[in-house]
């Protein structure tokens, strides 16, 4: 530990080990990934965002009930699809350098200055950070939406999906897709495209997760749809207390609350 | 993905492309072994990379009355290799009016396997059935015929997520019994099946590879009553003849996520 | 062959009515070769939090340090002990700091967290290599073993178990888990940790 600070941004004092180690081939560990569904449209009063939960390391499922639908401001949202550390803190920061650029503007932030943000920051890491991302909002120009790839590439459209179910989700918003839906017609629609990505991707699972966006509010929608919760189980696992051998043990009591007592009288100042 | 090689001399030389006949088509079968019967499940999803090709194909199929044999890895590999046993079985009825022996199915299954060591079948096969003597009987295989016979056996993709549990739940691994008792050797059929369909609830839970259907098979030795399987649902009868072996399937739903 | 499974270990964490547990084995290995039957990889943070640390061996160490540097200059500047949410994210921006150039770890933590109201919550967490927070509401594990582990915990973890019958079904999963394992194993221990104390526990598990 030779200083108490850092600076700020990544660290790279690892990185001449790791390179000495994958140079004798030995291959990099699996980040977590979001194998993931994540989807937005555009409908008459604003947007919807969808995503799954399931996050996967390789074909372990890690997290059946994840949240990708990351916040950025109060009217603009983001799905994060890829590397998961990669989308939460990409995520968490621009939303951060929103607050700041909200505060020192004066005025409400726009979705193309997330927009701006995530593409410049992804751009300027070469697509070394594996973040997918749809990113969507009302601002004081309307509603928006966009995709944004790992290296920096945007799309802007009125309906857009991302991560492994992509096509499968995409399949249903070119089916069934049309200009100025209702909110509820909407919102069917984004369920459905993410609903087709949990049961037919295999990177993608367990629920849906919405979120609906429009000029005057923005709600949240956790599990929305919840069409794999598992079912009871035939036996119950419960052992019977002494199953289990062991050779040693140590108790360490805790200090769960104080009493002071006084003792009465004769204890205090002479203050006369 | 691909390159192109100039000679020294320029003129572009032939290179090697290759073909990979393996795929991995994901899955996971069982068999446990009881005193007098075997049950033998696999769920019914067959996959490749993210996506799933069917939702049902049986990876569990009877031989004959008193055996069944389960196959995972490579499905076509799989297919083609139980169509070769059930003509090897049939030859053998057609020259000795009975049906083979499971020990002796076990054997075969090792030679027809390691006949092809060099080109291997790239399938897992598990063997379960009833022996000539009555008992439960659980014969597991690897790619290319070295084989054990054993009480029970986990095998497929989420063969790491239930052998140990199995080891736990059916071997009574790491469990110390209660003062004046002891585990019993063989576990009664119903508890056996909660066993086999909580093992494959909990794969699919944590494989992405596990789901859609379960399919268990259970075979019981001659004289055994099929009572017990009064309680559960979606039992068909599979016996082809009378008084001996008595088979039957029992389906089920998993998740399909 | 991965680095992360050089040194072998495994660690899983779960959560009981008012409690949890925390396991991991005490195998410190050279690739196949086993050298220490006693290398702990759980750690007390605080009181009331433990963190386990499954991975590489020399970033085991390197952590447990920069960990415990951490959280004292938190715990001096702030005046008060740490919170289990807290220092799940302190776990995981130090990881996520070396996005590019990682320690080869995956933590896995437990510990009792105080509400406002003055009463006690069961939290754990569990990260990837990179900081990638993961809460669950059941179990956590990471390690050599993780989907033996995962397997095993699906199938006997059930809610509200009081302290004494969670050390069973904890102890019962990892040891299970760990006889398949070969980069596991060569003993166990287990802490469980409710409002008012921590019991740990050494195992009687296969030594091979």
């Amino acid at each position: 530990m030779t200083s108490v600070f850092s600076p700020p941004g990544f660290n790279f004092s690892n990185q001449s080990r790791n390179d000495f180690i994958a140079e004798k081939g030995i291959p990099m560990p699996k980040a977590t990934s979001t194998g993931t569904t994540i989807v937005g449209c555009l409908f008459a009063d604003g947007i919807v965002l969808g995503a799954d939960t399931r996050a996967t390391e390789g074909d372990i499922v890690a997290d059946k009930n994840c949240e990708k639908i990351h916040y950025i401001t109060e009217s603009i949202r983001c799905c994060g699809a890829g590397t998961a550390a990669d989308t939460e803190f990409t995520t968490a920061l621009i939303s951060s350098n929103m607050e700041l650029h909200a505060l020192s503007t004066g005025r409400k932030p726009r979705v193309v200055t997330a927009m701006t943000m995530l593409k410049q920051m992804l751009f300027r890491h070469h697509g070394n950070i594996g973040a997918a991302l749809v990113l969507g909002g009302v601002d004081a120009t309307g509603p928006h939406l966009f995709t944004v790839a790992p290296h920096g590439s945007t799309d802007k459209l009125p309906y857009v999906t991302m991560g492994s179910g992509s096509l499968a989700a995409m399949a249903v918003f070119e089916s069934s897709w049309k200009p100025n839906m209702s909110r509820d017609d909407a919102l069917q629609l984004v369920k459905d495209a993410i609903s087709a990505g949990i049961f037919n991707d295999l990177g993608s699972g367990s629920n849906v997760d919405a979120c609906i966006i429009t000029a005057s509010h923005t709600e949240m929608l956790r599990n929305v749809e919840m069409p794999n919760q598992r079912v009871e189980k035939e036996r119950q696992y419960r052992f019977a207390r002494g199953t289990t051998a062991w050779k040693s043990e140590e108790i360490r009591k805790l200090v769960v609350s104080e009493e002071v007592i006084l003792l009465a009288g004769g204890d205090e100042m002479d203050t006369t | 993905m691909e390159h192109s090689f100039a000679s020294p001399s320029g003129h572009p030389q032939p290179h090697q492309r290759h073909f990979n006949p393996y795929s991995e088509n994901g899955g996971t079968i069982l068999a446990i072994a009881g005193a007098n019967f075997s049950v033998i499940a696999g769920d019914t999803r067959q996959s490749e990379g993210y996506s799933i090709q069917t939702r049902y194909a049986p990876k569990v199929f009877r031989l004959t009355d008193k055996a069944v044999l389960a196959t995972n890895g490579f499905a076509a590999d799989g297919n083609m290799f139980v169509k070769k046993v059930r003509q090897r079985l049939e030859w053998y009825r057609h020259a000795h009016s009975k049906d083979m022996p499971i020990r002796a199915i076990a054997r075969l299954i090792q030679t027809m396997l390691y006949a092809r060591r060099f080109f291997p079948y790239y399938v897992y096969n598990i063997l379960g059935g009833i022996e000539e003597d009555g008992s439960g009987a659980v014969y597991s295989f690897d790619p290319v015929g070295s084989y054990e016979r054993e009480a029970c056996r986990a095998a497929g993709a989420a063969q790491s997520l239930v052998q140990p549990f199995l080891d736990n739940q059916i071997y009574f691994k790491n469990q110390t019994p209660a003062h004046g008792t002891s585990h019993p050797a063989h576990l009664p059929l119903d508890h056996v099946l909660e066993l086999v369909i909580d093992s494959f609830t909990s794969a699919t839970e944590r494989h992405i590879e596990v789901g859609d259907g379960l399919e268990i098979y259970v075979v019981l030795a001659k004289g055994s009553t099929p009572q017990v399987l009064d309680r559960w649902q979606g039992v068909t009868e599979m016996t082809t003849t009378q008084d001996g072996e008595r088979m039957f399937v029992i389906r089920r739903n998993l998740k399909r996520d | 062959m991965s680095i992360m499974d050089q040194n072998g270990g495994s660690v899983i964490a779960m959560v009981g009515k008012d409690c949890v547990a925390i396991a991991s084995d005490l195998r410190l290995g050279n690739e196949a070769l086993a050298v220490s039957s006693n290398f702990q990889k759980i750690f007390p943070i605080t009181d009331r939090i433990y963190l386990g640390l499954p991975g590489l061996a020399t970033d085991v160490t390197t952590l447990k340090e920069r960990f415990r540097f951490r959280v004292n200059m938190y715990t001096i500047k702030e005046e008060r002990e740490i919170e289990p949410e807290t220092f799940a994210h302190l776990v995981s921006s130090t990881l996520y700091e070396h996005r590019f150039g990682p320690y080869y770890v995956e933590p896995v933590m437990a510990g009792i967290s105080k509400t406002p109201s003055g009463g006690f919550k069961p939290f754990i967490a569990a990260t990837d290599l990179i900081g990638c927070l993961n809460y669950a509401k059941d179990f956590v594990v990471a390690g050599t073993a993780s989907s033996k582990l995962y397997g095993v915990a699906e199938g006997l973890w059930e809610p509200d178990l009081e302290p004494e019958d969670l050390f069973e079904t904890i102890s019962q999963t990892i040891m299970n888990a760990l006889d398949r394992d070969a980069y596991s194993g060569w003993g166990c221990i287990v802490h469980v940790l409710t409002k008012d104390k921590v019991i740990t526990r050494t195992l009687k598990a296969r030594m091979d």
